[in-house]
């Protein structure tokens, strides 16, 4: 579903964010990407959804040749993948229920079919009372189940996460890879960068480690 | 098919919203382009009527022949018989001293000066309808029938529409100067407002790139937004020529009454209108497009 083969990042300052990295995460998979601050665990998730272009090196997702991608297919490339960012990126201007309405509004979704989407999607992060509020209101936890809520409302056949449990105390923490444990189970690859040390501690899933951008295990 | 119009139908959802919700900016910037319109548009809409009523006039030029005063009948019958093989010449009809006495007494209200007169000081005419011609053929035929000894003198009428004519000619084209200034200015106000709206929306578009959109999708708002403001600021400025017309035709009432003639101002016509409505909705999308393109790309997300 995603493969890396000797893929370089070379900032221009000349920091090497990633060096010869290689791996391949199977469809159906549950990862964790860990390593410590600065290691290049957020740099390796950009190059998944082409925010940011490799110095070098292949990299696959779901039969596509990302390095290959012309500008104009990028969005559907992107369209694939879930995302839920590292800073959220929640768009405070309108409600819970409008910010999960935003991805199947990109893609053309008619209203009745997006709405029930979106309350499906909002019911399964345990959001549907707060549909009408400001995400403002929400606490962190809840915020981060938003993130979860848009970043699955089209269905993507790959979620990617970047430290979703950063700032939440432990059972909150549970409760979310509650969830992403749940998508794997219907078929859905997941990755994930985190470097919570109690959820590693799970060894029921491959861990994919990063040491000053190489990969050591 | 369906998907595509849904989308279109979502933008324009979205762009009426994004006006409703800065009402009094929205539509001061329409105001704005309504006001700077109605210039070069009102201009255009009068010089549209007096190139109705100069034409009408002088395609069919007038020359009137003042005979002298000590003409006779016999002079009278002369000219008669000159005119009648006179080439060019639609028609002509004699006017006696003592019928355009009576037309100035009846018709100018001044019947109380005529009255007083001891002698009738008009003389007698003949009106002269002539075929259409050039300026020049026209010239000759005034200076033809100058020569002819029982006329003192040979006016042709429609010098004025003449003149008229090359003044209308001059404002056209101030009009279409002034119209592609204020395109100009037009699209200058729609490029500016969306920059400031594609700042504003940073954090949406930002996001919206992340997740999927294409660049042309998050474009179709802000396109929209140009082409609507652009067509409602025309619309303004048809409205402000509509009264300005309206105010104009009372006060023209009394004029025309005076003068008994009829002219009133007529506003543009309903391809004049639609054009003018269209044009500016092209120009506001092209601001809009122009805009984008510059501001859209600095918004990559990181």
């Amino acid at each position: 579903m995603i493969s890396f083969k000797n893929v370089y990042k070379r900032y221009p300052d000349g920091f090497e964010a990633l060096k010869n990295v290689a791996f391949t995460i199977d469809a159906g998979e549950l990862v964790y990407l860990t390593g410590h601050s600065g290691a290049g665990k957020s740099t390796l998730l950009k190059l998944i959804a082409a925010i940011e272009r490799p110095t070098s090196g292949h990299i696959t997702v779901s039969e596509q040749n990302v390095n290959a991608l012309k500008k104009s297919t990028i969005p559907f490339l992107r369209r694939s993948l879930g995302i839920i960012f590292q800073d959220q990126k929640i768009l405070y201007d309108r409600s819970v229920f409008a910010n999960v309405m935003l991805p199947l509004q990109i893609r053309g979704f008619e209203k009745k079919i997006s709405a029930a989407r979106v309350r499906a999607a909002l019911d399964k992060v345990g959001l549907l009372a707060k549909e009408t509020a400001n995400p403002i209101t929400l606490s962190g936890g809840e915020k981060q189940r938003l993130c979860i809520a848009r970043a699955v409302v089209h269905r993507p056949s790959i979620l990617i996460a970047d430290e979703p449990t950063a700032n939440l105390d432990v059972d909150y923490a549970q409760s979310i890879m509650e969830v992403f444990r749940s998508f794997q189970q219907v078929g859905v690859t997941v990755l994930i960068a985190t470097h919570d040390v109690t959820l590693l501690n799970d060894t029921r899933y491959r861990t994919l480690t990063l040491n000053q951008g190489k990969l050591i295990s | 098919m369906k998907m595509w119009l849904s989308q279109h139908w979502q933008a324009l959802g979205q762009t009426l919203k994004q006006l409703a919700r800065t009402p009094l900016s929205s539509l001061l910037s329409i105001f704005v382009i309504g006001i700077a319109f109605s210039l070069p548009l009102g201009i255009y809409t009068l010089i549209g009527n007096l190139q109705a009523l100069s034409g009408h006039v002088a395609n069919t030029p007038q020359l009137s022949l003042f005979l002298r005063m000590d003409a006779t009948s016999s002079d009278i019958e002369q000219i008669n018989a000159r005119l009648e093989k006179f080439p060019n010449i639609a028609s002509f009809k004699f006017v006696s001293k003592e019928i355009a006495l009576q037309q100035l007494q009846h018709e100018s209200g001044l019947a109380d000066v005529v009255d007083s007169l001891i002698k009738n000081p008009l003389p007698d005419a003949f009106v002269i309808d002539i075929q259409p011609v050039s300026p020049n053929e026209l010239e000759s035929i005034q200076a033809t029938m100058k020569k002819w000894s029982e006329v003192e003198h040979a006016q042709v009428d429609t010098d004025w529409a003449r003149r008229l004519d090359a003044f209308i000619r001059l404002g056209q084209f101030a009009v279409l100067m002034l119209a592609c200034l204020l395109g100009f200015a037009l699209i200058i106000v729609v490029f500016n407002t969306i920059r400031l709206q594609i700042l504003t929306k940073r954090d949406e578009i930002e996001v919206s790139k992340l997740i999927g959109a294409t660049d042309s999708f998050i474009r179709r708002p802000f396109l929209y937004f140009g082409a609507i403001q652009g067509m409602a600021g025309a619309a303004s400025a048809w409205l402000i020529i509509a009264l300005g017309i309206q105010a104009i035709n009372e006060s023209l009432v009394e004029l025309t009454q005076l003068y008994s003639i009829d002219f009133f101002i007529d506003h543009l016509s309903l391809l004049d209108s639609l054009s003018l409505l269209l044009f500016s909705a092209w120009l506001g999308w092209l601001g809009a497009r122009l805009s984008v393109a510059q501001h859209l790309s600095l918004i990559e997300p990181e």
